[in-house]
């Protein structure tokens, strides 16, 4: 039965049907309503988890990271400065190799700080050795949070699934939450190879020098390039009991025949396939490719999709200052040997909303430069001064 | 073989890399044998983590880990969580060192502690970052010379005065909060024991000397950490929900000079007239301590008053008068 939810309610309910043991968190906006339903319910009795008010993000994480090697499931959510108050711990986690899960509410960085939604936050924490997976809608964050434990745990990586702040955590949309026997038959209960116990002592966390660190940093990397497979297996498993998926790796929509593929990530996807729609009526063979796993990059199945079009477009809501856009160079990377042309537009930061007529502007207007690897900004104002810029007038 | 039995087999083994005379290897030799290895060992960055663990090798007999400087204690925060949830009762004690636990540490730990986590923290206090360097922290006695307090033409080392941690702990009003050393085991011994019956969360602070930053002998480390308890300046206290509720009381006071002369970070206070001024300082910080725990039956024969009453202008603890500050800048 599908339930009229706000994003943040939905992934809390997620959350809550995952059991965990142990939630910690520290208040930000927009991610705190998830925490606030999850508080609800462990003073209700609904979820049996310790909660944990954390003095800092950084707290929040360090908290959570202990919760797992003490043999708990976790959960914590941060955004923006939080998460970049967590990178430190971030990358421990990581390096530890804990099953770990968490939202981050995709939110702008500041200065000049912005509560609104972009994706700088959780960009800039991408080499921290995480999965990272964006999420498009409400019911895809709800069923994103429960594969994210299964990935997790499964590969002892921590996941951050990434949902837009506000246009998600805020936007009610209906959503069909599973029964709780149907997510315990999904979700094994926690195990972790090497939990702290007195019975069989174990040290974590020792320091490594020049002999064998790089060892353990390609471990690290291969851990991460191997996950791919287990999260298309466990997306298609989660379709075959729950009769819906969330994308994979990565999900074309229109691209039989598409010239110009139009590439972005998170809840401004559904915007752009209903301008793939008017512009296909038109006739223009455009279509476009929802990047669901950041990380591990899906390189070698982008360039299978994109095998044969003949322009792309890269709509980000991040930026590399000093560089540009970060997924646009990370596909150009991959088709270097294609050699199809990718044009690199950053828009949406701050909360600037990217409308339909700002992405078939993007789609109409951004054509190949003759030195390539112009960025353009996206833009809903007129700025007669940045002839780069792609306005909607 | 029993790894239960501490005449065997110690908690934190030999074969790690300390120093020779490591007064933080000696203090956690200790502590971690008075708890045994049926406890989790959560460790802040620093000397302890670097000597004992190293590519693959551990020196600890029982379940440890490592994760950030900063984050010790919020990490015992979770491992408590972890166990509270399942039902365990595995103690959990976080072991961290001056700059773990009175600077970079200390948002987490006052976090721990205020959430009422069942943790004990202990801090091995070397009073500086020793194994960076010897570089100051906020537990480095003023007048301490380090790597990044030098004494040098226009000042005498540190110009702050030594955290008064122990109080900061004792402010959360939590269940029991206390100083020890390494020169007196069987208090020691009775403050850990003291600590271990305790639910809730507890505080151990343990000066813990370190010859190489302390520039002393090696042989000594005991002999120094008796000497800062004699002359005053590290008071042996308990502190149960804010109230101090023991001390070690001094059969007679020892000059500070007794606990300084062998400490080579102390020397260049002997060298000149600016550093008497600093000794008769720290000499009247001893004096306060005492007077402030009760220490003696007595009253302190010495200066208290004139020396903390030294022009300090909100520079925290630096002693010299500012005319002699001033004078000496104006040279050059």
């Amino acid at each position: 039965m599908k339930r009229l939810l706000e994003g943040s309610q939905a992934v809390a309910e997620a959350v809550r049907l995952c059991r965990p043991q142990v939630v910690a968190a520290y208040p930000i906006t927009p991610q705190t309503h998830i925490i606030e339903r999850l508080a609800q319910h462990v003073a209700d009795g609904e979820l049996k988890a310790e909660f944990i008010n954390a003095e800092s993000e950084f707290g929040a994480a360090s908290i959570v990271l202990g919760a797992v090697v003490g043999g708990a499931r976790a959960f914590t959510a941060t955004a923006s400065q939080g998460l970049l108050l967590m990178t430190e711990v971030l990358y421990n986690i990581a390096g530890l190799r804990l099953p770990l899960v968490m939202v981050c509410a995709n939110r702008a960085v500041g200065a000049p700080i912005n509560i609104f939604s972009d994706h700088q936050d959780s960009m800039s924490v991408r080499d921290a050795g995480w999965i990272q997976l964006y999420v498009e809608s409400n019911q895809e964050a709800a069923d994103t949070l429960i594969q994210a434990y299964r990935i997790a745990e499964a590969c002892e990586l921590p996941v951050m699934v990434c949902m837009d702040g506000f246009l998600l955590t805020h936007t009610f949309e209906p959503v069909d939450l599973p029964a709780q026997v149907a997510v315990d038959n999904f979700l094994p209960p926690f195990h972790f190879s090497r939990t702290l116990d007195p019975a069989r002592p174990m040290t974590l966390g020792g320091a490594s020098e020049v002999d064998n660190y790089q060892e353990y940093r390609v471990a690290q990397h291969e851990a991460l390039e191997n996950a791919s497979a287990l999260i298309e297996a466990f997306d298609a498993e989660f379709g075959e009991q729950f009769a819906r998926t969330c994308g994979g790796l990565v999900q074309g929509y229109c691209l039989d025949g598409a010239q110009t593929v139009l590439l972005g990530m998170g809840s401004l996807m559904g915007a752009v396939r209903d301008v793939v729609d008017k512009l296909r009526a038109r006739g223009e063979a455009v279509g476009a490719l929802r990047l669901r796993c950041f990380r591990p990059f899906p390189a070698s199945a982008l360039v299978r999709l994109l095998s044969g079009v003949q322009r792309i477009i890269v709509l980000e809501k991040a930026i590399s200052i000093g560089a540009g856009g970060i997924v646009a160079a990370e596909l150009r990377a991959a088709l270097q040997q294609a050699g199809t042309p990718v044009e690199g537009v950053v828009g949406g930061l701050g909360g600037r909303d990217l409308t339909p007529d700002v992405i078939e502007k993007i789609f109409q207007e951004v054509t190949p430069d003759e030195g390539g690897n112009t960025l353009r900004f996206a833009s809903t104002h007129v700025s007669p001064d940045s002839k780069k810029e792609v306005d909607n007038g | 073989m029993d790894r239960r039995d501490p005449f065997r087999h110690n908690v934190l083994t030999s074969g790690h890399r300390a120093c020779s005379g490591c007064g933080e290897a000696m203090a956690a030799r200790m502590v971690s044998d008075l708890i045994g290895p049926d406890a989790i060992y959560i460790n802040a960055t620093g000397c302890l983590q670097v000597f004992t663990t190293h590519n693959q090798q551990s020196a600890w007999q029982a379940p440890w880990i490592h994760s950030v400087f900063a984050n010790a204690a919020a990490v015992a925060s979770g491992v408590e969580a972890a166990l509270r949830a399942q039902r365990k009762k595995t103690p959990v004690v976080v072991q961290a060192g001056d700059g773990g636990t009175f600077d970079i540490g200390l948002q987490c730990l006052s976090g721990m502690i205020e959430r009422g986590h069942d943790v004990l923290f202990v801090c091995y206090d070397n009073e500086a970052y020793m194994n960076t360097g010897v570089q100051r922290s906020s537990s480095t006695p003023h007048a301490v010379h380090t790597t990044t307090s030098p004494p040098g033409r226009v000042s005498q080392g540190k110009r702050h005065l030594k955290k008064d941690l122990i109080s900061i702990i004792a402010a959360h009003n939590m269940p029991y909060a206390a100083t020890a050393t390494i020169a007196y085991f069987p208090d020691l011994k009775a403050k850990v024991e003291k600590a271990m019956g305790i639910t809730g969360p507890r505080f151990l602070h343990l000066l813990s000397p370190c010859p190489l930053g302390w520039a002393h002998d090696s042989a000594l480390s005991v002999s120094v950490s008796r000497l800062a308890v004699e002359t005053g300046l590290f008071p042996l206290v308990e502190l149960e929900h804010g109230e101090l509720t023991g001390v070690m009381r001094l059969a007679e006071q020892k000059p500070v000079e007794a606990y300084l002369r062998p400490q080579g970070r102390f020397k260049h206070l002997f060298d000149s007239k600016e550093g008497g001024v600093e000794l008769r300082h720290l000499q009247a910080l001893a004096d306060a301590r005492i007077r402030r725990y009760g220490l003696l039956e007595t009253d302190t024969q010495w200066d208290t008053h004139s020396a903390m009453q030294s022009a300090r202008h909100g520079r925290g603890g630096y002693a010299s008068p500012m005319s002699t500050v001033e004078a000496l800048n104006s040279d050059a």
